[in-house]
């Protein structure tokens, strides 16, 4: 039958646009046409300053005592009020912003490491290697949600390095999984054979042509992991078990806070306030970076 | 008139489904005119993008809005418009006036639902039977559509089936309520070739059996020979050349009809090298040219076909063309050229 | 169906071979010697000693492990440091039920408005109730549930007096704590369940249902749902990992006298036994949800095969 003549010409589709551009363009031209994602990466950026800069435009110092001053609301002077202890709730959102930053960007990054490399080794060698690196994911993932946090926490002591750590731990299986399976579909592929059959060696395989093709669903679930990683973390301060005080952390002011929820809501409110807005930003712009990134999505 | 009109099951006129994106309007289906008589087998031939599938689905106002919509143009099934119709009586005519088969009869059917919960669905919609009957009509009909131990196959799930046998049973699922016009969108191109021939005979003698009439929609000018009376060739949302079977496979007018048939491999003819084939691709449908659609890949083209789109014109044989060559101002142009040489 | 069920009870073995011995280890990576942390900071030398010895921590470690695994099969998970009664009767006694009663309720209110509100995103794609249900979504999914708890509780029980502040005697007292547990759970099923919804509706075998002249609302219920409720399973089955985690939380935050609790005071007691004991049984509970969740899986979608 004839098709097979016929249908070479005919690979056209609604989606073909005149000229090929190159991915990256593409990708920006997707990314910065998506409104959510913008607002997403303003926030995050405009935090990511503030924290910076947070001790030139600090208004106070963010643990001076001061009784005297003790649950003022907001104010002229104190624009955000002052908490139980007199402190200016403003600069210690500002100095604690770079704690929560600090953590959930460090623990994302050690965690996602960490994944990488054990998704790699797991799915580019399978075999027993593969078969104990997964079970060993499968462990950790046994531990729900934040408890895994918990016991890693409850062996190393509170702290804001060992948050890091039990955040970082509790990442990597997330990580692990991922990597291997985008691994494994990219080791599928014919030409990574011909690659192989040519006698390239392994380390230059996975530098060259399989890191390269999983790097965007890395990104995208590292983007949508510092928005957890920030919530877990506070979650152990408000806990009592993350950073201690009087470190200004957002977690631990709030559950500072909630003893005079009746008399100073506001030593509760703002706190809480900032944790949702930056988690917002992140989501916001990992899901805007997933849409970009995903050659399935349409538009 | 009024004979002919009343052996015409369906005619389209006018029709005009464009998509909205981006990018701007595509118009996908650009003013086509045809109809189909009872009992009858009409072809659309063309490549993608030709907008064939887009006309049937079309038909059974399946477009899916707001990102495309017929924006002109009439369906008149029976002497009644199908774009008049409201969304409940355009329902009761799917499945059960006009049904519709799929290409690509490994997603088509529902993975969750049995072979025969599928087919008894439209059993029970458009005939109102009870569980029990429209079970005892879904075996028949699998019976009907020439799958063995229809007991066995009526509780499987479309996953236990070969592609072939899927086919079957959409064709199954297409027939249950006796439809008086089966549309078959590229029935058997995802099919193995030795399944294809089996599946066009089966449609084929169904059709006589029941007396269906039949909208096929091909790229293969094989199933075109097999099964139809009429075809008309599409290309970039416009019909190039409508004309009886014989004269498309004997007679061709229009060029590219010409490439289609060049392209088709004979075994009546020796090839040294390759098989002819059209060269050029299809123009992008947001940027078609000013004149005729087929003109940058057209071996005869000449100014006036890269300036003015021809109309469709009936020739005297009754078939119709959209193509300059076969037009008084042709000869004018060609004339024009060796004055001015 | 039968093999389908053994097969993947037996993949849970080594799954809980590991989860044993993660928390069985948890007792010797703790820095400092665990016999004098069992036997307290003003235990003297021979009272350390005599703890040691108690304990079996002369033994080579995989008899421990292997005595460990026994005693916990038997249901002996240790003595509690702070309370000196069985950790089992500790957790059991009504620790685990308040805490599965929360979860219970967190997962149905999840489930409920999570499929409610993606069915009704799914089917008005960029409408104003779909815009609308999503942002509330991603604040949902971003809010940190302590404060979601503490703010209800300032709303509803501070300033209207609508609800009980803290307990678990009646319904009231469940309002707060389960919509605290349930909201983030809620949001991501919304997401996922308008996500896969989206996907399912494009496909082939819609148009065939729409073709056959089936109502909208048939397709949408009969034909998209069920292939659309596959993934959003799993992720119900995840949710509830989360929530049992949450449940520290909003035991916290509402006083409830739940497993969470119990871990959060035994870590702040250095009470090893009792948060070995505490963890374990939660990862138990979880594995097992996971367990029925995969069966149901395989319920509703018969095309997968164990790998």
């Amino acid at each position: 039958m004839g098709q097979q003549h016929l249908q070479p010409n005919v690979n056209i589709s609604l989606n073909d646009k005149p000229v090929r551009k190159s991915r990256w363009l593409s990708f920006m031209k997707k990314l910065t046409k998506n409104k959510a994602a913008i607002a997403g990466a303003t926030v995050v950026f405009t935090i990511m300053i503030l924290a910076i800069l947070a001790p030139l435009i600090a208004p106070y110092d963010p643990t001076h005592i001061d009784m005297s001053k003790k649950f003022q609301g907001p104010s002229s002077e104190h624009w955000l009020g002052t908490d139980d202890k007199g402190r200016d709730i403003l600069s210690r959102l500002l100095f604690g912003s770079r704690i929560s930053l600090t953590v959930g960007i460090l623990s994302t990054l050690l965690g996602a490491i960490v994944g990488v490399v054990l998704g790699i080794v797991a799915g580019y060698y399978g075999k027993w290697i593969d078969s104990v690196i997964m079970r060993i994911c499968d462990v950790l993932l046994a531990f729900p949600g934040l408890l895994l946090a918990l016991a890693i926490v409850s062996i190393l002591g509170p702290s804001t390095t060992n948050t890091i750590i039990a955040i970082a731990i509790f990442a990597v299986p997330t990580f692990a999984r991922i990597v291997r399976g985008s691994t494994l579909s990219v080791k599928k592929l014919e030409y990574v054979d011909a690659i192989r059959a040519m006698g390239s060696r392994d380390t230059r395989i996975i530098f060259k042509h399989i890191l390269p093709n999983i790097t965007s669903p890395i990104i995208v679930q590292a983007t949508l992991y510092i928005a957890s990683a920030i919530i877990t973390a506070s979650a152990l301060s408000f806990l009592g078990l993350g950073t201690q005080p009087p470190d200004p952390e957002w977690g631990t002011m709030l559950s500072n806070g909630r003893s005079y929820i009746a008399q100073a809501p506001h030593i509760t409110l703002f706190p809480g306030l900032v944790i949702l807005l930056v988690v917002v930003g992140f989501n916001l712009f990992g899901d805007g970076l997933r849409d970009a990134l995903d050659p399935k999505s349409k538009k | 008139m009024s004979d002919l009109n009343k052996n015409k099951i369906l005619e389209v006129k006018n029709l005009c489904t464009s998509f909205f994106t981006d990018e701007g309007e595509v118009k996908a289906v650009d003013g086509v005119n045809f109809f189909i008589e009872k009992g009858k087998t009409v072809g659309i031939v063309g490549e993608s993008g030709s907008g064939k599938s887009i006309t049937s689905l079309s038909i059974l106002r399946l477009i899916q809005e707001p990102a495309g919509k017929i924006v002109n143009g009439e369906i008149v099934f029976k002497g009644e418009n199908l774009l008049e119709k409201s969304k409940k009586e355009m329902r009761s005519i799917r499945g059960n006036n006009i049904s519709m088969i799929f290409q690509e009869p490994m997603t088509s059917l529902n993975p969750t639902m049995t072979c025969g919960e599928q087919i008894a669905e439209s059993i029970r919609i458009h005939q109102k039977l009870g569980r029990k009957e429209a079970k005892e009509k879904a075996i028949e009909m699998l019976k009907l559509v020439g799958i063995p131990s229809p007991e066995k196959r009526v509780k499987q799930y479309p996953f236990e089936l070969s592609g072939g046998m899927r086919q079957r049973v959409m064709i199954a699922i297409a027939l249950a309520c006796n439809p008086e016009l089966l549309i078959a969108d590229e029935p058997t191109t995802a099919l193995d070739v030795t399944i294809q021939a089996q599946i066009l005979d089966l449609i084929r003698n169904l059709q006589k059996e029941l007396g269906t009439s039949l909208m096929i929609i091909t790229h293969d000018l094989g199933v075109v020979a097999e099964m139809c009376e009429t075809v008309a060739v599409m290309y970039c949302g416009k019909i190039v050349e409508y004309a009886d079977v014989k004269t498309i496979l004997t007679n061709p007018k229009h060029p590219y009809t010409i490439g289609l048939l060049n392209s088709v491999p004979r075994h009546d003819q020796v090839y040294d090298g390759d098989l002819p084939v059209i060269k050029g691709s299809v123009p992008s449908p947001f940027n078609l040219p000013k004149g005729c659609r087929f003109v940058s890949r057209c071996p005869h083209a000449k100014d006036i076909c890269h300036n003015q789109l021809p109309e469709l014109k009936t020739m005297d044989d009754g078939n119709q063309v959209r193509c300059w060559i076969h037009t008084e101002s042709w000869e004018k142009q060609e004339e024009e050229v060796a004055s001015n040489s | 169906m039968l093999t389908f069920l053994i097969r993947r009870f037996l993949q849970i073995i080594p799954v809980m071979i590991g989860v044993t011995l993660a928390v069985f280890l948890l007792m010797h990576l703790i820095p400092g010697d665990p016999a004098q942390i069992m036997a307290g900071e003003k235990a003297d030398e021979a009272q350390v000693e005599q703890m040691r010895e108690n304990l079996g921590l002369n033994d080579p470690l995989h008899e421990q492990y292997l005595r460990y695994v026994g005693n916990a099969i038997q249901g002996d998970l240790g003595t509690s440091i702070r309370t000196n009664r069985p950790v089992v009767n500790e957790i059991f006694d009504s620790r685990i039920w308040i805490t599965m009663e929360l979860a219970f309720w967190g997962t149905v209110l999840a489930v409920v408005f999570g499929l409610i509100a993606g069915i009704i995103s799914a089917t008005r794609k960029y409408s104003f109730a779909d815009v609308s249900l999503m942002v509330v979504a991603l604040f949902g999914m971003s809010m940190p549930n302590f404060w979601l708890g503490i703010m209800l509780i300032y709303f509803f029980s501070v300033n209207l007096g609508w609800f009980p502040i803290v307990g678990w005697d009646s319904w009231k007292h469940m309002v707060l704590p389960v919509i605290t547990i349930g909201s983030g759970g809620a949001a991501i099923i919304a997401r996922m369940t308008r996500s896969s919804m989206l996907e399912v509706l494009d496909n082939d075998y819609i148009r065939t249902a729409h073709a056959k002249g089936v109502s909208e609302r048939l397709v949408i219920y009969k034909h998209a749902l069920r292939n659309a409720l596959i993934p959003v399973v799993t992720v119900v089955g995840l949710q509830f990992g989360t929530l049992l985690g949450g449940a520290v939380i909003t035991e916290t935050v509402f006083a409830v006298n739940g497993i969470g609790r119990l871990v959060i005071d035994a870590i702040k007691a250095r009470d090893f036994p009792m948060v070995q004991g505490a963890i374990l049984v939660c990862a138990v509970a979880f594995v097992f949800v996971n367990f029925l969740v995969d069966i149901a899986y395989r319920l509703i979608n018969k095309r997968i095969d164990l790998n």
